[in-house]
């Protein structure tokens, strides 16, 4: 018998939830096989199976979520192992005499419902007793602490519990009124889906984003019509070749490094905890992917030592490895600032929320034919909408204004770009 | 029904209709819980129903009415020559036994907890066989199979008594030895030194009812050995030598050899768990030495879907102890975050005076060397101890010498059984001296010694003389 456990998927990865069985009890798998497709809060991965075998039984349904280290499947791979002789700890169960910290029996059980160790508690009541609100404290004092940790209690159907955190928060900003929601079924039919995953992980990183960094939007419009015109006859001689698509937003990435180069203050991050900024000396792109199964930013790394031909391919590459829910972990992590191009879709402009802890992030609007005026002459152009939306605490809007204006020069012309850049 | 052949499916099944398992069974019930309890005897009750606890009680309550009759001469009333009819006090004893059980037969049947009469074995985690025939299989455990009598050494006569002989009162002999000076030996003692015998005690150690605080085992002590033929502590018997209508005992004692005649003999030696017989060498019980199954904060067994409470578990073997586990490891079984988390499981000695203590004794301090601050107040200086004739005794508070925290009592005395609960909630509420001396406690009561004791602690008694400065 072979216990396979769910190995370790990552930095600050804990769990996946799984989305699809390869194999089920009973069938037999082959090494290195596929086994399990998991999705975590970064990706989805499909597990190979380490031995060859029969299924004896697996860890949980589609949907179920699976710590690291808990058992997925038992293969019966021929070997015979020994069972483990204990299972549970036991102790004897004789009164805690001496001096355990003082605390009220209701107290006490409070403190397990909360999921806090009272021992680990010093109280404010008489000689040291925990009181309710030292443990309700316990249990909601988290917020300021975790860093990676949801500010929130892990989901909870306990309603009594999520009013009680609610009014906790709710004390914690003025005006802020946190209530339980509504029972939205009384209005009409409703269909519910547990928050998992990569909507749960978009969710904490743009609530934290929203709620530490003081947004600023910055605007501009980039007349890429030349860029266009040699961006397009380059894609007919590249056909067929690597990076051959050779999308406008792998100029976007060279432009941006050109200017992140300039402006180092876009390509930092801000350390609240420490009051420290780190400038980082490296350039890492990351570019929202829709990849029908969530968002997922893959890394390009190393931009400023990339041609744009290399920027294409790897785009083209790991955009259909996102999709396939295949992209590993290490090209998603690393990410210095994001680009958000939704153009493509719609929309003449947009507000992008910033992926912390980076800086800022450029929203790229839809290349449209516009009237403008040229030398007093109205002309039609190719406008791409710009929007840089950026951290106030590390950037000024002159430094936004520079930045941006630097990137609108660059693009409007394809001969600085391949000079300067 | 067709014997072996039948097999139930249950959620939860649990063995033992004791104050654990059948309490376990009502709160599962409770709870929306399938239980089914399985129980070898013929009524539920367990031990402290059927042959300990209950109808202890009952006899020791009897002879106290005669023993307080007996001293009444000396407020001016008196009754006479005491007459014992043991069959009726027997009847007595029966009935209230008999309606208590009842009782817990009418709570089962109004929850439909089904009760199986048959004796139970584990065939693996998961099932369990019936004696009668026919297999359980279960998805939750609840061993709760209590303790037995430790069995009489090899070549002892079977017409010697045990407790549970002794309880029945088949009659009143003229003379007893009661071999061992534990709670159940003392309790015993008492019962029939009232009811007319000359009862001597024979015990191993120095002292009687080791376990306890010495001060207060002093006390009863001396009252106990007023009514005693002869207490023999240090003392070993040696043989038992049944006569037909009396009994030979050699008895070591003061390392001289001595050989006495009783009409009858107890041997009140201890209990020992019921883990034996039960199959659980096909489970992952885990079982220590002593046959007690080792259990965790929730009352789990190693054996993550078996639970085991009560005397067949660890820890102290008292009927309030495995109620509480009962309703831990229901509440287990249904979800609910539970655990042991208990300060204060209170002892309690049936002895007269009665003896009761409760969380850190002063002798556990010592031996750890935690620091300690005691108060003690005798029940001596307190009006309604004098009223009722009951000086004997004392109430003694332990706390924490900087905090004040109340950490163990110890009382003997009248009601000292009753008296503790107040030390039980003071030391799980993390209660202070302040909590107890700014409490009014009702005049005249006994109660009031706990907070005079509390005063005494705290320095701020008015009841004794000013404490030198």
């Amino acid at each position: 018998m072979f216990e396979f456990k769910l190995p370790d998927l990552g930095e600050g990865i804990h769990e996946g939830e799984i989305l699809k069985w390869h194999a089920l009890p009973g069938d037999i798998v082959e090494e290195d096989a596929p086994l399990v497709d998991v999705e975590t809060d970064k990706a989805a991965v499909t597990i190979p199976s380490p031995r060859g075998g029969a299924v004896v039984s697996v860890a949980g349904e589609v949907g179920d979520v699976v710590e690291t280290g808990q058992v997925l499947v038992v293969i019966d791979d021929g070997v015979a192992v020994e069972a483990p002789a204990k299972r549970i700890e036991t102790q004897p169960n004789s009164a805690i005499i001496g001096r355990p910290v003082p605390a009220a029996p209701a107290t006490r059980r409070l403190a397990r419902e909360l999921g806090v160790d009272i021992n680990t508690l010093s109280g404010t009541g008489p000689s040291g007793r925990v009181t309710p609100d030292d443990v309700r404290a316990s249990a909601d004092g988290v917020l300021p602490a975790a860093t990676s940790a949801s500010p929130m209690p892990a989901r909870s159907d306990d309603v009594a519990a999520v009013t009680r955190m609610a009014a906790n928060v709710s004390n914690t900003i003025p005006f802020l009124d946190l209530d339980p929601m509504p029972d939205f079924s009384k209005h009409g039919e409703v269909e519910i889906e547990p928050l998992r995953s990569i909507r749960r992980k978009v969710a904490r990183k743009m609530t934290t984003s929203m709620v530490l960094v003081p947004h600023v939007a910055h605007m501009d419009d980039a007349d890429v019509t030349e860029l266009e015109e040699f961006r397009v006859r380059m894609k007919e001689r590249r056909q067929g070749q690597p990076g051959g698509k050779l999308t406008l937003l792998s100029f976007v990435i060279r432009a941006i490094t050109a200017g992140l180069r300039a402006a180092p203050a876009f390509n930092a991050s801000l350390d609240p905890f420490k009051e420290e900024i780190i400038y980082k000396k490296y350039y890492n792109i990351g570019f929202a992917a829709d990849t029908g199964h969530g968002l997922v930013v893959p890394v390009i790394k190393g931009t400023d030592v990339k041609s744009i031909n290399e920027i294409s391919a790897e785009i083209e590459d790991k955009a259909a490895l996102a999709r396939e829910g295949k992209l590993p972990i290490d090209d998603m992590q690393g990410g210095t600032f994001t680009i958000t191009n939704v153009g493509p879709l719609g929309g003449t402009a947009l507000i992008p929320t910033i992926n912390y802890p980076e800086v800022a992030i450029l929203g790229m609007g839809r290349v449209q034919e516009k009237p403008v005026v040229r030398d007093g002459q109205i002309v039609i152009r190719k406008i791409l909408p710009l929007t840089l939306a950026f951290d106030h605490r590390v950037a000024d809007g002159a430094d936004a204004a520079r930045f941006v204006s630097e990137l609108v020069r660059n693009l409007s012309d394809p001969n600085l770009l391949l000079l300067d850049t | 029904m067709v014997m072996g052949s039948l097999n139930q499916e249950v959620e939860t099944v649990v063995i033992g209709s004791g104050p654990g398992g059948y309490v376990a069974a009502l709160r599962l019930a409770d709870l929306g819980h399938e239980v089914v309890l399985i129980e070898e005897r013929e009524r539920p009750g367990g031990t402290c129903l059927l042959e300990g606890c209950i109808p202890s009680k009952s006899l020791i309550n009897a002879v106290e009415i005669g023993e307080a009759a007996r001293h009444a001469h000396r407020m001016g009333l008196s009754f006479g020559e005491l007459k014992v009819d043991h069959v009726k006090l027997r009847e007595w004893t029966e009935g209230v036994v008999q309606t208590l059980s009842d009782g817990v037969k009418g709570l089962l049947a109004k929850r439909d907890v089904e009760v199986i009469h048959a004796r139970a074995r584990f065939e693996d985690s998961n099932t369990l066989s019936l004696d009668g025939g026919g297999t359980v299989s279960f998805q939750h455990c609840i061993i709760a199979t209590g303790s037995s009598l430790n069995r009489l050494p090899e070549g002892i006569d079977p017409s010697v008594w045990s407790s549970a002989d002794a309880l029945k009162l088949p009659e009143v002999p003229g003379s007893l030895l009661v071999v061992g000076g534990g709670y159940i030996g003392l309790e015993m003692s008492l019962v029939y030194a009232g009811l007319g015998t000359e009862v001597s005690i024979v015990e191993f150690f120095p002292r009687l009812l080791m376990g306890a605080d010495y001060d207060l085992v002093d006390v009863m002590v001396k009252q106990v050995t007023s009514r005693m033929h002869e207490v023999m502590t240090e003392s070993k018997v040696v043989s038992i030598t049944p006569l037909g209508d009396a009994f030979d005992v050699v008895i070591e004692h003061d390392g001289k050899t001595i050989e006495k005649r009783y009409d009858r003999v107890l041997v009140a030696i201890g209990r020992r768990p019921n883990s034996e017989d039960l199959g659980l060498e096909n489970t992952g019980v885990v079982v220590d030495d002593r046959g007690v199954i080792a259990t965790n904060r929730e009352c789990r067994t190693a054996e993550p879907n078996i639970y085991a409470i009560g005397d067949v578990a660890n820890g102290p073997m008292l009927a309030h102890k495995a109620s509480r586990e009962g309703k831990i490891a229901a509440e287990s079984i249904a979800g609910h975050k539970v655990e042991f988390d208990n300060r204060a499981i209170p002892a309690v000695v049936f002895t007269d005076p009665e003896i009761s203590w409760c969380g850190l004794t002063e002798r556990h301090a010592e031996e750890t060397g935690v620091a300690i601050k005691v108060g003690k107040f005798p029940l001596s200086a307190l009006g309604r101890a004098r009223a009722i004739g009951r000086t004997e005794g004392f109430v003694k508070i332990i706390c924490e010498p900087e905090t004040d925290l109340i950490l163990g009592m110890g009382i003997v005395g009248p009601h000292a059984s009753e008296l503790i609960s107040e030390g039980a909630l003071a030391i799980e509420m993390g209660a202070t001296l302040a909590d107890l001396t700014d409490t009014i406690h009702p005049h005249p009561t006994l109660s009031e010694a706990i907070m005079e004791a509390a005063e005494v602690a705290a320095g701020t008694a008015v009841h004794l003389h000013a404490p030198r400065r």
